[in-house]
């Protein structure tokens, strides 16, 4: 249920100077302003990390399991996409990398997309020739934040989710299945996955559709890439062995985190790629109200060039594409059996390649009760045709209609707003001390100091 | 609660406004999410026949506890033969219209699909009023 959603988005109050930059770029209005600090919404949060990328401060910080814990496991394994090695200048060559992650402590090191072969197959089984496992347009499940943004506000659309598992997970079922294989106990293997953003972390943490993630532990990509770099600075790896080398990967393989990824897989229909949140919002908006139609599949992504463009990379977006498309230039079309160990696995994976039904959790919703909720509708709805739509966020909500809203469902009084509070004095119905008090709650005490006047010599 | 929008005839640009404002005010009540695609697509439907068939039309929505309530009523040049009309693939959009993608038929059939209770009337040269009706539960 709606408590046990896991964020990994915590904000460090001692940072926050309290500007509410996050307020206003959160794709679900999930944060407000109290005491002079953001206060987050679990329900509503999908873990984008846009108020991540806002914040001026780096107050915002993604919560990671201790690294220690990789070696709690004796055979500890690393799940890293295929991006984090674009986040490396060219000199630095694929085999330092990887002896580096090696140095650190990881017994195998494995590529995400080594499992994208196997989901190349079921796109085109599912979704070519007119097929549609699910209600068109189908869309993609790949990105977690995009999953949680259809719970939680294009709830009309929950049964269009192609409910596949992500890369990453089929990828350490397979990496499960063939170490206990060659012998390794299941107990030994730990399966550290290296997350380009937060939304994936809480994909793993509180999965949607899955009883429990096969991965063990997430690491946060920036802070691989740091010890990575820094044990490859300071020399103190050792080269491994020519014959130890990263997984061969097909063409395919090396696009799919990439934008247009999974749309290119597909040889025929309507297919399009969209990244960012906000046009991705947008497009849903429309697709929610028929406006679009005839439509066969969505690849949708959280970040403005996919993968990339998450919040956890080291580098540049922009490099980061043009690396990984120089890497995709060298590989090969199509990659067989002994290239890629994971398709001799097909058949024990195609049984685990599905999630359960995505539930809507509408974050619209007023109240439980419809008659109640149709009667905070029309409260909000009058008291938000009196505000003054300027959506200053003085109020410490990101927009007139959201404070309306937080008014009606007793989170936030109408005083809050600055437009009301001078009406209200002008009529003597509040004092200047009361509307200072009433900012003051909302902006804390250091903002609303009255010694500025003061200062400014005023 | 009651609201009414009002509608242009031939405004391509704004068609589908309505049942997106509706769809936002069945989402804040808790609707379930089948119900509230079930009367998009049935008003969508609706709100385009105006669009693209008649000069002009008002959209009346009483929404209650239970059920919410649609009427779209315009003045246009109204439908001949309504039984002929609630066939699958008969319109009586122009030329002009079907080459923008609208008017390809089915409208009326998919609106009695997607509503619980539809009553049709119309006067030729003077408009059609469609009722729809849709229960919560």
């Amino acid at each position: 249920m709606a408590e046990d959603f896991h964020h990994a988005l915590k904000f460090k109050y001692d940072l926050c100077i309290g500007c509410s930059h996050c307020t206003g770029v959160c794709p679900t209005s999930a944060i407000h302003v109290e005491n002079g600090h953001p206060v987050l919404d679990p329900n509503r949060c999908v873990d984008c990390g846009r108020c991540y990328v806002a914040c001026p401060m780096n107050a915002i910080y993604i919560e990671q399991d201790d690294f220690q814990t990789v070696f709690n496991y004796k055979h500890p394994v690393l799940l890293v996409p295929s991006i984090f090695l674009a986040q490396f200048e060219e000199k630095i060559r694929e085999r330092t990398i990887l002896s580096a992650l090696l140095h650190i402590g990881f017994k195998c090191v494995y590529e995400v997309e080594k499992s994208v072969d196997f989901f190349k197959e079921y796109y085109r089984r599912d979704l070519e020739g007119g097929n549609a496992p699910c209600e068109k347009p189908v869309i993609s499940s790949f990105c977690p934040a995009i999953v949680r943004l259809i719970q939680v506000k294009f709830p009309v659309l929950v049964d269009n989710i192609y409910r596949l598992k992500a890369p990453f997970d089929m990828t350490a079922e397979y990496i499960k299945k063939s170490l206990t294989e060659q012998g390794i106990p299941a107990e030994d293997i730990g399966i550290f996955y290296v997350t380009p953003c937060a939304a994936k972390i809480a994909a793993i943490k509180s999965p949607v559709g899955e009883e429990k993630s096969p991965v063990d532990g997430v690491i946060n990509m920036n802070y691989l890439y740091s010890k990575v770099l820094r044990v490859i600075k300071t020399g103190e790896y050792k080269m491994c062995d020519e014959s130890v080398r990263f997984h061969r990967l097909s063409k395919a393989s090396i696009t799919y985190p990439l934008t247009g990824g999974e749309t290119k897989m597909l040889r025929t229909g309507r297919n399009l790629a969209i990244d960012d949140i906000h046009n991705v919002s947008e497009f849903l908006e429309k697709v929610e109200d028929e406006d679009i139609q005839d439509i066969d599949f969505l690849e949708l992504r959280a970040c403005d060039g996919s993968c990339c463009g998450g919040i956890l990379t080291a580098e540049n977006r922009f490099l980061m594409i043009e690396r990984q498309r120089r890497r995709m230039q060298k590989c090969s079309e199509e990659v067989d059996n002994e290239d890629n160990d994971l398709l001799n696995y097909f058949d024990y994976l195609a049984d685990k390649r599905h999630v359960g039904k995505v539930d809507p959790r509408s974050m619209d919703k007023m109240d439980d009760n419809v008659a109640a909720a149709m009667q905070k509708m029309k409260r909000a709805f009058e008291i938000n045709q009196n505000l003054p739509q300027v959506d200053c966020h003085l109020c410490g909500y990101p927009s007139c209609k959201a404070l309306a809203e937080a008014v009606v469902t007793d989170k936030a009084q109408i005083q809050q707003c600055i437009f009301v509070q001078r009406a209200m004095e002008h009529y003597d119905l509040l004092t200047p001390k009361e509307a200072h008090d009433i900012s003051a709650k909302v902006w804390g005490a250091k903002k609303t100091d009255p010694t500025i006047a003061k200062n400014l010599n005023l | 609660m009651n609201f009414v929008y009002h509608v242009e005839g031939g405004d391509f640009t704004n068609a589908g406004s309505t049942s997106s404002q509706v769809k936002r005010m069945l989402k804040k009540i808790g609707v379930s999410p089948e119900i509230v695609k079930k009367t998009v697509v049935a008003l969508y439907e609706a709100e385009v026949n105006i669009v693209a068939h008649a000069y002009r039309g008002d959209i009346t929505v009483d929404l209650e506890e239970d059920h919410i309530k649609i009427v779209l009523a315009d003045e246009g040049p109204g439908i001949p033969d309504i039984d002929r009309a609630m066939q699958k693939g008969y319109s009586t959009a122009s030329q002009k219209v079907r080459e923008m993608g609208f008017g390809a038929g089915m409208g009326l059939p998919n609106i009695k699909n997607n509503s619980d209770s539809l009553n049709i009337t119309s006067e030729v040269g003077k408009g059609t009023t469609i009722e729809l009706i849709n229960y919560f539960q």
